[in-house]
């Protein structure tokens, strides 16, 4: 159906990014209504697109009036309108904690600051929607570029962590370009439908495992995909408080949403997959990813730091199931990108929040929390308790998906690497449950800087807080009609 | 069984959970926050009650909260086994709610207001444990018990309550994640449905290898039950008030792990499934090793609470033993015991408890001549210990004789031998107590001053220690729901 | 040996861009200089832009602007006009490679202000002794 709902989906965050950086310079209180405005629109939006796709099928955008496979196209499907509605809600909801932290780390420069983060969301979007294989690349690009600069911004050594960010991604992106130009000399054509049709024909050539490996390896550094995860944590928690919450749900879970998008667009698992060794060795890095990071996790001794690693750990478990290549393991993999985004949004919003109060995430600083920040800590608890994998929190669901998957294809090694991280989730977790709750603030050498008083964060940052928490629950016992009425529907029955 | 749809099992789980909130609104006031508490375990008392007669006539009131995994939802099904443990749980509540108040007051404890809404949260769970229709919706509360009895567990929160929350979590968490999930995914992949079904989901769908290797991972993968070598949390959760130990450790969650061991055996794996691959004497031995090794170790034990620790270890491996029969008589013995003890445990867990009020003493040793200054705490203790080693008049003997005569029939000479050591073991570990009590004189001076504890502990441990013995001449009602929750 | 020449010299073009794509990769793993990455990257981004502005070349192909009466008529010979796609891509790619060069300098601006140097090594020795 041709429709251009969703073009004004990203067009809302797009066109107000330009709006706030020529106005909010000289007004910096209209910056925030702004942001909060188009971000509000777009998740609106996303759902009525969400309603029409679940209606009638994908609807079909082509920019300026060419016509696919030479035009560009922004084609949304359930599926991709799902990823749309989350990217939106997401960011708003981020948004609200986002705007006293850039108001208090970068004062003069929120006009920049809220332009790039705009750009950033609008550009997760056009990912999203893109059915052009060119077009994904500048997409991919745009949001890296924006990235770079609010990660940049953040204090510290963030400029340095910023500039690995950039050689890394930059090795990523410019595989992704290879892969296409492959793709481009075999078939010609760059609208990824057009592409997948002529694909059979070309099956077994060397050329075209070529392109498919590059594309791969480029998405996997884009994604941190374990053993290409290096820049990762440092860029994640040197970026400024504002960008994290933002950036940590939604960049990676979109890199590996495009790649398991790919999968499903080029259709048959033989073809896409190579050979069944092939897929076993990912499944096998994967499982290998999940261990290590996990088991790094546990080496950190700060809050943001060791997030950072679990996400790493998380886009194991999402590559892993996706290439399992059966149908329980791809509704996990797409239901964790959900999940995982919600839960690790909750979790930067806690770390955020506290931060905000305390000034830091050492772990010395967490002790007797509970008392200054008891609603803070009992939302943390919940998104950990969705990382561990504790029903009825959405974080249950996925994985039970991901572990059936894995016991369904027989990569045992990727069930124990589910099992085994969320063991070391509950270890690390329930550290900084104790050391929040039932640890005495004054048994602490840095006692003095941790006022016994209630010190809540700001209302602007628990409430969001609070609608994520809630949000884990209701999604976890939403997991059914969720799969049955928009994921199920995107796996072709060749999984 | 008709099943009659329903929002009572429902309302019934969360009565605490919402009851929580009060609770911690009335953080301030003492007074109204243990009303509360009490009004809250009444409440859940008669809706539970409420649904008895229902359950007697044959009816099943099921509830679907919501659709999670295709053929999977999370839902509520009352039927007579989860009754038996809905019935025995929240009626004990109500004598724990009566019996935390007289003990947290008169240690003037810390934290009341969190110890009070974690013990509303940890019943819901029980409760959930108890209704759920299938084994997510059961490993969901399961789940749920666990966490919400880590902070009264750490109640303390000094290094050694720390300590044995870790252990706690260790242990429990590390098993239903490491070796239950996966257990229970294998079934699903297998059976493709998780709902207890009498009879079992996997007949003819499994082969002996692959039932073997869910016995091993369902019975420790619920640590719960405390089977070794997975009990060593028990023990070290006895840093946690008395009351925590004598309700969640005596009772709710302990047996929640032999309840979800028992929907195994019955409803997931089926008697009739494990008798053709010829399991049941796996369970059994795993299970007597247990029981004698824990008798032994009770044995050595000073600490009283240690001691009552290790005596619900072996007992709990009594009802899993009961199950791992396979024979009607055995089962049957095997869900009574499942009631029986927890009457019996918990009036021995509260007269620990009220010894400790009046005397700030934990240590056998140094109980000599007590029984004297406090004759009914006593007293009780002695009913209670009667009925856990299995005497009559105890509701006890009722169950432990049901499980001679399952071995009996069984011709399973080994498992005769174990019941009648592991009863000697018993009485050998109780009676000292009673006997340093009542007949060896107190040291010069220590027992001046002594009295009976607050009445607010003297009476939840009379009650419990009468229903105890009631048991004995009134069975008649839990033998018709654990004949039915068995299908005989 | 002659063979392998010939074999080379008939793809010459993707040889180039694979030695160019190797030096600047070696560029952005192997040197600590900041600047020396950077180059490196563009090194990077140029072979690959090389790479896809060689695959719409032919042999005696001419400029694509076609005369609007022939191209109506059927009378073009494609194999006779260069593909103009690649090279409208790699517009894009170019403005794409420019954008992340100029936040790249930017960041080092940023980097060298704070520390005075450019030298990872130094940089990394001056964050831990902070």
């Amino acid at each position: 159906m041709k429709s251009n709902l969703h073009m004004y989906v990203m067009a809302a965050p797009l066109l107000t990014a330009f709006l706030v950086n020529a106005w909010g310079r000289s007004n910096r209180k209209i910056i925030a209504p702004m942001v909060l405005g188009a971000l509000a629109l777009s998740t609106l939006l996303a759902i009525i697109v969400l309603k029409q796709t679940l209606g009638s099928g994908s609807l079909s955008y082509t920019v300026g009036a060419w016509t696919p496979p030479w035009g560009i196209e922004l084609l949304v499907d359930p599926l991709s309108a799902l990823m749309l509605l989350l990217i939106s809600a997401v960011s708003f909801i981020a948004t609200f904690a986002a705007v006293p932290c850039v108001k208090r780390d970068l004062e003069d420069r929120q006009h920049i600051f809220f332009t790039l983060y705009l750009i950033l969301i609008a550009g997760l979007m056009g990912l999203v929607l893109t059915a052009d294989a060119f077009n994904l690349y500048v997409m991919l690009e745009i949001t890296s570029i924006t990235t770079y600069g609010l990660i940049a911004l953040g204090r510290g050594r963030a400029p340095l962590s910023s500039f690995n960010y950039i050689i890394m991604g930059s090795v990523g992106a410019s595989f992704y370009l290879l892969g296409v130009g492959y793709l481009y000399l075999l078939t010609g054509t760059l609208n990824l439908a057009d592409i997948a049709r002529y694909l059979p024909a070309l099956q077994g050539s060397a050329a075209m495992a070529t392109a498919l490996a590059f594309i791969l390896v480029g998405l996997w550094i884009k994604m941190a995909f374990f053993p290409l995860h290096g820049w990762l944590p440092r860029a994640y928690s040197d970026a400024p408080d504002g960008a994290g919450v933002l950036i940590a749900p939604l960049m990676t879970k979109v890199t590996i949403y495009l790649m398991v998008r790919l999968m499903l667009t080029f259709q048959s698992p033989e073809f896409l997959l190579m050979s069944m060794d092939v897929r076993t060795l990912v499944i096998w890095v994967a499982a290998i990813g999940i261990i290590c990071a996990s088991s790094l996790a546990l080496a950190q001794r700060n809050l943001k730091q060791m997030l950072t690693y679990i996400i790493i750990a998380e886009v194991g478990y999402m590559v892993g199931g996706a290439w399992l290549a059966n149908d329980q393991g791809l509704t996990g993999a797409l239901l964790h990108i959900v999940n995982d985004a919600l839960m690790t949004l909750c979790l930067f919003l806690a770390a955020v929040a506290i931060s905000y109060r305390t000034g830091g995430l050492g772990f010395d600083r967490l002790k007797g929390l509970y008392r200054r920040m008891p609603w803070t800590m009992a939302f943390f608890t919940v998104g950990a308790f969705s990382m561990i994998g504790i029903p009825p929190t959405c974080g249950f669901f996925s994985k039970w998906y991901l572990l059936l998957g894995g016991i369904e294809a027989g990569q045992w090694e990727f069930v124990v690497a589910l099992i085994f991280s969320s063991l070391v989730n509950a270890v690390l977790f329930f550290r900084i449950i104790e050391l929040a709750y039932f640890s005495r603030p004054e048994e602490g050498a840095s006692s003095e800087h941790l006022p016994l008083e209630r010190q809540e964060a700001p209302w602007s940052m628990l409430t969001p807080l609070a609608v994520t928490a809630g949000l884990l629950i209701v999604v976890g016992l939403g997991t059914g009609p969720l799969v049955d009425n928009v994921i199920r529907l995107m796996i072709p029955v060749a999984f | 069984m008709t099943p009659i749809v329903s929002i009572w099992p429902l309302a019934a789980i969360l009565v605490s959970l919402l009851g929580a909130l009060p609770i911690l609104l009335a953080n301030r006031q003492p007074n109204l926050r243990e009303s509360w508490t009490i009004l809250i375990a009444l409440v859940k008392l008669t809706i539970v009650a409420s649904l008895l007669p229902g359950v007697l006539a044959g009816n099943s009131y099921i509830f679907t909260i919501a659709q999670v995994i295709p053929g999977v939802p999370i839902e509520l099904r009352v039927d007579a086994l989860g009754m038996i443990f809905a019935l025995v749980a929240s009626c004990l509540w109500l004598f724990t709610s009566i019996y935390s108040i007289g003990y947290m007051r008169a240690l003037s404890e810390h934290a009341q207001t969190r110890y009070y809404a974690s013990f509303a949260v940890a019943i819901s769970a029980t409760l959930g444990v108890a209704f759920a229709g299938n084994l997510l919706t059961m490993y969901l509360f399961y789940e749920v018990l666990s966490l919400s009895t880590y902070p009264l567990v750490t109640h303390e929160q000094n290094a050694e309550a720390r300590a044995s929350g870790r252990k706690y979590l260790t242990y429990i968490l590390g098993t239903s994640i490491g070796l239950a999930l996966p257990a229970m995914l294998i079934t699903y992949s297998v059976a493709g449905t998780l709902d207890f079904t009498t009879g079992g989901i996997l007949a003819g769908k499994a082969s002996p290898d692959l039932l073997a290797l869910l016995v091993i991972l369902f019975l420790f993968g619920f640590a719960k039950a405390g089977l070794m070598p997975f009990h060593g949390w028990l023990p070290a959760a006895m840093v946690a008030p008395t009351p925590v130990s004598s309700f969640l450790h005596g009772v709710a969650v302990v047996k929640a792990g032999v309840f979800a061991i028992f929907r195994i055996i019955f409803d997931i794996l089926g008697p009739e499934t494990l008798q053709s691959a010829d399991l049941g004497s796996l369970i059994t031995y795993i299970a007597s090793v247990t029981i004698l090794v824990a008798s032994m170790v009770a044995l050595t034990q000073d600490s009283m609470k240690r001691r009552l620790a290790y005596s619900t270890i072996g007992q709990l491996a009594y009802m899993v033993l009961g199950a791992g029969m396979l024979s009607a008589t055995g089962m049957l013995g095997g869900v009574m015991h499942l009631a029986m003890h927890a009457f019996g445990k918990i009036t021995l867990f509260f007269c620990a408890g009220a010894i400790y009020v009046a005397t700030k003493k934990k240590n056998i040793s140094q109980m000599d001549g007590l029984g004297r200054r406090m004759p009914i705490t006593y007293f009780a203790f002695f009913l209670g210990s009667l009925s856990i080693i299995g005497m009559p008049p105890m509701g006890g003997f009722i169950s432990k004789w049901s499980l001679l005569l399952g071995a009996v029939e069984g011709d399973q000479l080994i498992l005769i031998i174990v019941l009648l050591i592991s009863s000697f073991l018993n009485a050998a570990y109780f009676f000292p107590i009673v006997y340093r009590g009542f007949f060896v004189p107190a040291k010069e001076g220590e027992a001046e001053g002594i009295s009976e504890a607050p009445l607010f502990c003297l009476v939840p441990l009379s009650l419990t220690a009468l229903i105890s013995l009631a048991l004995f001449f009134y069975p008649d009602t839990l033998l018709k729901l654990a004949r039915m929750a068995l299908g005989l | 040996m002659e063979g392998i020449v010939a074999e080379i010299m008939a793809k010459y073009n993707y040889w180039i861009y694979v030695v160019l794509m190797m030096i600047g990769f070696y560029a952005m793993i192997g040197k600590r200089n900041l600047v020396k990455k950077l180059l490196g990257m563009n090194i990077f981004q140029t072979s690959i832009i090389l790479f896809f502005v060689s695959t719409g070349a032919k042999k005696g192909g001419s400029i694509p602007i076609l005369d609007k009466q022939a191209a109506l008529q059927g009378a073009v010979d494609v194999n006779l006009v260069v593909n103009p796609l690649p090279h409208v891509l790699m517009l894009t790619a170019i403005v794409v490679g420019v954008s992340v060069t100029g936040v790249a300098l930017a960041v080092m601006l940023r980097i060298y202000r704070k520390y005075g140097t450019l030298e990872e090594d130094e940089i990394l020795h001056k964050i831990e002794t902070e």
